[in-house]
C-alpha cells in the first residue's frame, strides 16, 4: 500500500480528515524549506504539497506566482526540490510528500530520470498542473512503474465522461477544485462542493480532498465535514511573502500557526 | 522523422483529432480549462464548414479588411538583388496595417457565434491587441487586452489606439513582464471568467484548438498568394520566405503550398544579436522541445527548464515558444527555419522603403533580410513570395531611437 492510501486508511479509522498544506520548494529561499516541512508536519499536517517551481505558473493566482519567482531568483531548481524531499526522508518516513507543478521542468530533466529520482528521493506522488489525463502518455508509465501516486484535478465545470476518465486514471486521492479561476481566489460555497462531492462519490472510492479558496479554520473545518482532506495553498504562502526576510524558523513558526489553527478547527467535534 | 518529407505525407490532414501535430501541439492545460476548451473546438468544428459562417467571414475579410491583397513584383528590389524574382504579399495593406485582423476577424465570430459578451487577448508590441480591440468596437463587445507592463511602457502609442477604441489595457507585472506573461494572465483571466468571455489568442500557440483556427484564418494569405502568382506567373514559386514569432503570419502563407512538394519552405526567426549567445528568440534554431502555454514545441528554457527571457529588436516576434505545427514542419523536413538578426532586419527595414516605397514592419522586415540571402542562391527565373505580414509605421520610434534620435 503507498504511503497516501496508508494515510487516509489511518485517518479515516481515527475519523479524522486529512490536512494537506502546500508551500512552494525554495520559497523564499532554498535553505527554509526543510524546517518548514518538518514544522507542516508538527503543526498537524498529514501529507505535504510540495510545488515545484516554475517560471509560468499559468492556472496560479498572484500569491503563489510570487512565491514561484521568490524560489526561481534565490535558485532554487528542480534538482534541488528533489534533495530537500530526499534530506526530509532521513528523518521522517511517514508523512507522504507530493510534487506539485507544471510539465515543462520534468520533461527537460526527462521524464525517465525524473521520476527515478523522484521515487529515489522519497516522493509518494505527482500531480502536473498542466498534464491532463489525456497527455499523459510520456510520464504516467514511468510514475506507475516506480509506484508513484498520479493525483488530478477535478473542477466544477469537468463533465461526467471527463470525470470517469480521470478517476480510471487517478491514485491517491481526487484533488476538487472548489471553485472557477486560479489559486488564492476567495470565495467558496460549502454547500455546492458538498453536492459535488455527493456526486463524486457515487462513481468513485479514491479520497476526494478540496483546494482553492480555503484560508481560514473556519473554511477549513466546513469543508472537512464533507470532504477526505482540505488542501491549503495561498493562505501560507501569503504567511512566507509577508515573513520572508525573516529567519526559517520565523517563518516556520508563523505558518504553523495558521496550519495549527485549521488543525484544531477540524478535529474539533 | 526527417523522412516524413516525401510524397506519401498529406501536410493537410493535420492535426489529428485531439490537436497532434505529430509529437507537437496537444492540450496541455489546467483541468480547470478543459471543458471551455472542449466547447470551443466542438464549436469551430461545427462552424468551419458551415457556409453561413464561412460567407460570412469572407465577407468581412472583403468589406473590411479590404481582401484580397495585392501580390506585387517588386521589380526594383529584384534588379538590385540580382537573382529570383521578388513578389511581396501585401498583409501590411490590411485595415490595422497587418495579418493580425484576419485571425481577430475569424476568432470576433466565434465569440459571437458562442453569445458571449466579453472579449479577451494577450499581445506583445500591441498589433493583435489593437486587431482585438478593433474588432471588438466593431461588434460592441466588452474588450480587455493583457500586455506586459514592459511593453505598455515600450508601446505607448499602440496602448493608446487600444484604450481609443474602447478597450481596457491591463499592464501585467508578473515574471518578465512582457509576452509570455501577458499569455498566462489571459490563461487566468479565462479560468476565471470562462462563462461570459472568449479568449482571442493572437498566434498558432495555445492549446487545441488554438493553433488550428488561428491558423485556418491565416490561412487566406497563402490561398490568395498561390491564385495570384499563377495568375501573373503562370507558375507556382520556388520559395516562400515569413518570419516566425508564433508564427501565424507564416502558417497562414504556408499551409496552402505544403503539398506542393517543389515549393520550399522558409521560416525565418528572429536571430537577435546572434544565434551564438542566448539573446534571441529563435527556438526552433536554438531550443528543443518542450512544453509551455498549453502545447508541446520547440521552447527556449534554461538548464532547469525554466522559461527564458527572449530578445528581439521586433516585438512581435519576442516570444520563447512557438506554434506545435511549425515544430512539425521542422522535423518532419517539409520546412526550413532559419534565423536573421536585429542588424540584417534593420538593414531590410531600410533597403525597401528607399528601394520600393514599402516601409515593412520589423517583424517582416525579417524575412525580407533572408529573402536577400536566398534570391541570388536561387538565381534568375526563380520566384520567391515573401510574406510582407505588417507595415512599419509602428516601428519608426525604435528605428529612430536606434539613429539616435528622440521624434
Amino acid at each position: 500500500m503507498s504511503r497516501i492510501a496508508a494515510t487516509f486508511d489511518r485517518l479515516n479509522s481515527e475519523g479524522r480528515k486529512a490536512l494537506i498544506p502546500f508551500v512552494t520548494a525554495g520559497d523564499p529561499r532554498p535553505d527554509v524549506t526543510l524546517p518548514l516541512m518538518h514544522a507542516l508536519v508538527a503543526a498537524g499536517a498529514d501529507v505535504i504539497e510540495l510545488g515545484m517551481p516554475f517560471s509560468d505558473p499559468m492556472a496560479d493566482g498572484p500569491a503563489i506566482q510570487l512565491a514561484n519567482e521568490r524560489a526561481l531568483a534565490s535558485g532554487m531548481t528542480l534538482r534541488k526540490t528533489l534533495d530537500v524531499v530526499a534530506e526530509f526522508r532521513q528523518t521522517n518516513r511517514d508523512t507522504p510528500v507530493v510534487l506539485m507543478g507544471y510539465l515543462n521542468p520534468v520533461e527537460w530533466m526527462g521524464y525517465e530520470t525524473f521520476v527515478g529520482r523522484a521515487a529515489e528521493a522519497g516522493v509518494d506522488g505527482l500531480l502536473m498542473v498542466d498534464m491532463p489525463p489525456e497527455e499523459g502518455e510520456g510520464l504516467v508509465p514511468y510514475a506507475k512503474a516506480a509506484g508513484l501516486d498520479l493525483i488530478y484535478l477535478v473542477t466544477p465545470t469537468t463533465t461526467h465522461e471527463r470525470f470517469n476518465a480521470i478517476v480510471e486514471r487517478a491514485s491517491g486521492w481526487i484533488y476538487y477544485v472548489s471553485l472557477k479561476g486560479i489559486t488564492g481566489a476567495n470565495t467558496l460555497n460549502v454547500d455546492e462542493v458538498e453536492q459535488k462531492l455527493d456526486w463524486m462519490r457515487q462513481h468513485t472510492d479514491l479520497p476526494i480532498c478540496v483546494g482553492f479558496g480555503i484560508s481560514n479554520g473556519e473554511i477549513a473545518a466546513r469543508v472537512a465535514k464533507v470532504a477526505s482532506g482540505v488542501i491549503v495553498g495561498s493562505a501560507l504562502v501569503r504567511i512566507v511573502e509577508a515573513q520572508q526576510s525573516q529567519s526559517a524558523d520565523e517563518i516556520s513558526s508563523q505558518v504553523s500557526q495558521l496550519l495549527g489553527d485549521m488543525r484544531s478547527a477540524m478535529d474539533r467535534p | 522523422m526527417s523522412n516524413q518529407n516525401d510524397n506519401a505525407t498529406d501536410f493537410h490532414t493535420f492535426p489529428d483529432a485531439t490537436g497532434h501535430f505529430g509529437p507537437f501541439g496537444g492540450r496541455f492545460a489546467s483541468e480547470t480549462l478543459m471543458d471551455a476548451l472542449d466547447e470551443l473546438s466542438a464549436m469551430y468544428t461545427k462552424l468551419k464548414d458551415d457556409p453561413d459562417f464561412q460567407a460570412e467571414f469572407d465577407k468581412d475579410l472583403a468589406h473590411y479588411v479590404g481582401r484580397p491583397s495585392p501580390l506585387y513584383f517588386a521589380e526594383r528590389l529584384t534588379q538590385k538583388w540580382g537573382g529570383a524574382d521578388i513578389y511581396l504579399k501585401r498583409e501590411d495593406l490590411n485595415h490595422t496595417g497587418a495579418h493580425k485582423v484576419n485571425n481577430t476577424i475569424g476568432q470576433a465570430l466565434l465569440a459571437k457565434y458562442s453569445g458571449k459578451p466579453r472579449v479577451i487577448a494577450e499581445t506583445g508590441a500591441g498589433q493583435h491587441g489593437v486587431a482585438t480591440a478593433t474588432v471588438a468596437a466593431r461588434l460592441g463587445l466588452e474588450c480587455v487586452v493583457y500586455m506586459g507592463a514592459e511593453d505598455v511602457e515600450r508601446q505607448k502609442l499602440n496602448v493608446y489606439r487600444m484604450r481609443m477604441l474602447g478597450a481596457t489595457v491591463i499592464p501585467v507585472t508578473s515574471g518578465t513582464q512582457t509576452l509570455k506573461d501577458a499569455m498566462n494572465e489571459a490563461m487566468r483571466d479565462w479560468v476565471t471568467n470562462v462563462d461570459n468571455t472568449y479568449y482571442i489568442i493572437g498566434t498558432v500557440a495555445g492549446p487545441h484548438p488554438y493553433p488550428t483556427l488561428v491558423r485556418d484564418f491565416n490561412s487566406v494569405i497563402g490561398r490568395e498568394a498561390r491564385r495570384q502568382i499563377q495568375e501573373q506567373t503562370g507558375a507556382l514559386p520556388d520559395a516562400l520566405v515569413a518570419c516566425v514569432g508564433g508564427g501565424s503570419n507564416a502558417i497562414g502563407l504556408f499551409w496552402e503550398f505544403l503539398n506542393d512538394r517543389g515549393v520550399d519552405i522558409y521560416g525565418v526567426e528572429a536571430g537577435g544579436h546572434g544565434l551564438s549567445g542566448d539573446e534571441h528568440a529563435a527556438p526552433l534554431s536554438k531550443g528543443r522541445p518542450g512544453v509551455l502555454h498549453g502545447n508541446r514545441t520547440y521552447i527556449m528554457a534554461d538548464d532547469d527548464g525554466q522559461i527564458m527571457g527572449t530578445h528581439s529588436v521586433s516585438a512581435g516576434l519576442d516570444y520563447p515558444g512557438v506554434g506545435p505545427e511549425h515544430a512539425w514542419l521542422k522535423d518532419s523536413g517539409r520546412a526550413q527555419y532559419v534565423a536573421a538578426t536585429d542588424e540584417e532586419a534593420l538593414d531590410a527595414f531600410r533597403e525597401l522603403t528607399r528601394v520600393e516605397g514599402i516601409m515593412p514592419a520589423l517583424e517582416s522586415s525579417h524575412a525580407v533580410a533572408y529573402a536577400k540571402k536566398l534570391a541570388p542562391e536561387l538565381g534568375k527565373g526563380k520566384r520567391i513570395i515573401v510574406n510582407l505580414s505588417g507595415r512599419g509605421d509602428k516601428d519608426i520610434h525604435t528605428v529612430a531611437g536606434i539613429d539616435g534620435l528622440t521624434i
